[in-house]
């Protein structure tokens, strides 16, 4: 490879990922075509269901908002040079923090109280579930990606006893907890709209797509803005020269994965204080694993990653009519649509670049040394 | 004392039955995680092998048919796994991630579309099960005898042959391989293959031996639990096989305990039993139980010298 000139900058940002997304889309269409159902009529029915009414519109953005959160918690530890696989098991344990924080509040607290204590349990408790590996790869040597996949099952685990023994509420048949009272319910963004005078559809929608954009620019702010930031990425790129700087290297790891936790658990506020207006067990629903291909799709970055977050929201909101309206057709081809993108986006990232350099690398380009690969 | 005797002997068949798909998905995880490719993607091997064990199983009627078509699903997987990691040397946990998610997807959208029942295959009824050999009510279907046989085979393999030497040489050090004239993306790739293989028998046993046809997510996990126990076994195969054992002794016992209520102890919640693989295992990582050191070159890709 050291032979091939670099593909130009804008080829690198724009041009290989979106190569990648088609093989992924070119790839679900054979699938589509192998169950018998015509891809382009497919392809017409999902984005009308994804954006065809202001009601689809909304639940698109609802499902998107899940996205940004999972999204940006790799995307941070990604920058660390970390591998965040548990976003699953964060998002349950933040879940269950913001929704023990209302449970025991909701009748004392106003909602201007409420509802920022709920969101800050929910970031506790998620970055809590995140620390446990990080200072477990930090200080005892064992590898964050097992660990981190091992917490996901401890964490349904934890759940599901929780909910069955513990939280259940008195005579019910469902392992779910009692509903939350008025003061622990998050806006809809219908009601909300509705109250300065502009009508949507209602939808699954609520106010924590605006904690969404909040923690977009905050990432951004941070990673890019901060000294911490730029010592994150620091260690992200070199640890050595992270040391040289000197970062402690465990306290930074704790601190990406304390973050990237904390991103996650949000998903908790989405779900529970936003839809369910309860504790209910399997809301995470994937979105975790799903936060993976949201990360490596948007380049880790928040512009990217609101970008990718929107594409899996249709995707999400469209796939459920696609659904409805074919019956061969089921709700599980968005997740393969999800596999197919951290496939070609993530492992197979590189596969088209020989061809891209082909046509796109300019011959002055050639100039330039070729980058070499570290340790070769 | 006949009670207590059939006691154990049902504990143990049914440990046994829980812990064959384990053993044999560890063994295939053993040959890849030997050669340096770390594999998460275990699971997803796996559920596609059960998938396609019993879709074939129910439209030809035969259980052998099953087999074969769930170590070729397997091995296309295992072959996705080695292109993305071997050849374009991508992230090995992410192809695997990607395998696992791919799988649990497909499975559903192929069964919904091919046998309309909500991704499920049709109920197997005779010969298209793999049905018990020897002893009434245990279970032990050919695939257990497989089983059990793969653990001194796969020791036998890496311990005691040219390939196993070199398989080892190479998830510790591929350069030393490389330069001795071996191709490292060959080996492993045979690595990958051999994986494929064992993980498509650990899917056909799920879906056609151990249960009679296809459900959604029904490995719901074992693929990490022998993930877990060759991390618990050291990356040896006998150690590995105890873990295996110890796992689904385990999971008998949860069995066995629920509703129950243990003298001096109360009700033992069934999710802590069911959640010490994954406990016991972050604990031995750490270090807090002995120490588990993977290969060396495990998870990263070879990149060759021009």
């Amino acid at each position: 490879m050291s032979t091939r000139r670099p593909l130009p900058a804008w080829a690198e940002i724009a041009v290989l990922p979106l190569v990648n997304i088609a093989l992924a889309f070119l790839t679900i269409g054979i699938i589509v075509r192998i169950i018998g159902v015509d891809p382009l009529h497919a392809l017409k029915l999902l984005v009308v269901g994804a954006i065809g009414s202001s009601e689809s519109i909304g639940y698109t953005l609802y499902y998107t908002t899940n996205f940004i959160f999972t999204g940006l918690a790799v995307a941070v530890a990604f920058h660390a040079g970390l591998f965040n696989i548990g976003g699953e098991g964060q998002a349950y344990i933040g879940g269950l923090g913001c929704g023990l924080a209302i449970l025991a509040l909701d009748r004392f607290l106003p909602a201007p109280l409420m509802i920022p204590v709920a969101i800050l349990a929910a970031a506790l408790f998620g970055a809590a579930w995140a620390a446990v590996p990080a200072w477990l790869q930090a200080w005892r040597g064992s590898h964050i990606v097992i660990t981190t996949i091992m917490f996901n099952f401890l964490a349904a685990a934890l759940m599901v006893y929780l909910m069955v023994n513990v939280l259940i509420a008195p005579g019910s048949m469902t392992p779910q907890s009692r509903n939350f009272a008025a003061s622990g319910k998050l806006p809809s963004m219908h009601d909300t709209l509705a109250a300065i005078g502009i009508q949507v559809a209602p939808s699954a929608l609520n106010l924590s797509i605006v904690l969404a954009v909040l923690c977009c620019i905050g990432v951004w702010v941070f990673l890019w803005h901060t000294p911490w930031g730029y010592a994150l990425r620091t260690m992200g790129h070199n640890p050595e020269a992270a040391v040289y700087a000197g970062t402690n290297l465990r306290h930074m790891t704790v601190l990406a994965m304390c973050i990237s936790g904390g991103l996650a658990g949000f998903v908790g506020v989405n779900e529970l204080m936003g839809v369910h207006h309860r504790i209910v067990l399997d809301f995470p629903a994937g979105y975790g694993f799903a936060g993976i291909a949201v990360a490596l799709m948007g380049r880790s970055h928040p512009v990217g990653i609101v970008l990718a977050a929107l594409l899996f929201g249709a995707l999400q909101q469209g796939g459920a009519e696609l659904a409805f309206e074919i019956p061969t057709i089921t709700r599980e081809m968005v997740v393969v649509i999800q596999g197919l993108i951290i496939l070609f986006s993530g492992a197979l990232a590189n596969m088209p670049r020989p061809w891209l350099q082909l046509f796109l690398s300019s011959p002055r380009s050639g100039e330039v040394p070729a980058q070499r690969a570290e340790g070769s | 004392m006949d009670d207590l005797l059939s006691l154990v002997f049902l504990t143990l068949a049914a440990t046994l039955r829980v812990a064959t798909p384990l053993v044999l998905c560890a063994m295939g995880g053993l040959f890849s995680e030997k050669s340096g490719i770390i594999d998460v993607g275990l699971e997803g091997k796996m559920l596609m092998a059960a998938f396609f064990a019993a879709a074939t199983s129910a439209v030809t009627g035969s259980a052998w048919a099953g087999v074969a078509a769930a170590i070729i699903a397997a091995e296309v997987m295992a072959l996705l796994h080695g292109f993305a990691c071997i050849t374009h040397r991508g992230n090995q946990v992410v192809s695997g991630i990607a395998i696992n998610i791919i799988a649990a997807g497909l499975t559903v959208v192929w069964g919904t579309a091919w046998f309309n029942r909500g991704g499920q295959t049709p109920p197997l009824v005779g010969d298209q099960r793999l049905l018990p050999l020897l002893l009434p009510n245990a279970g032990d279907n050919i695939l257990v005898y497989a089983a059990l046989l793969s653990v001194p085979l796969t020791w036998w393999i890496v311990e005691r042959t040219r390939f196993g030497l070199r398989l080892r040489a190479v998830g510790e050090m591929p350069l030393a391989v490389d330069t001795a004239g071996i191709s490292v993306p060959w080996l492993r790739y045979r690595a990958v293959l051999l994986c494929g293989l064992f993980t498509g028998l650990a899917g056909a046993y799920l879906s056609i031996a151990q249960n009679a046809g296809f459900s959604r997510d029904m490995t719901a996990g074992q693929g990490f639990i022998a993930l877990a126990a060759i991390i618990f076994g050291k990356w040896r195969p006998f150690p590995t096989f105890g873990a295996c054992l110890i796992f689904g002794l385990l999971d008998a016992i949860a069995i066995r305990l629920q509703g129950v209520r243990v003298p001096g102890v109360g009700e033992v919640p069934v999710q802590l039993i069911q959640a010490l693989p994954y406990l016991l295992t972050v604990f031995l990582l750490a270090g807090f139980i002995g120490r588990a050191v993977a290969p060396r070159a495990a998870g990263v890709p070879y990149e060759k010298e021009h």
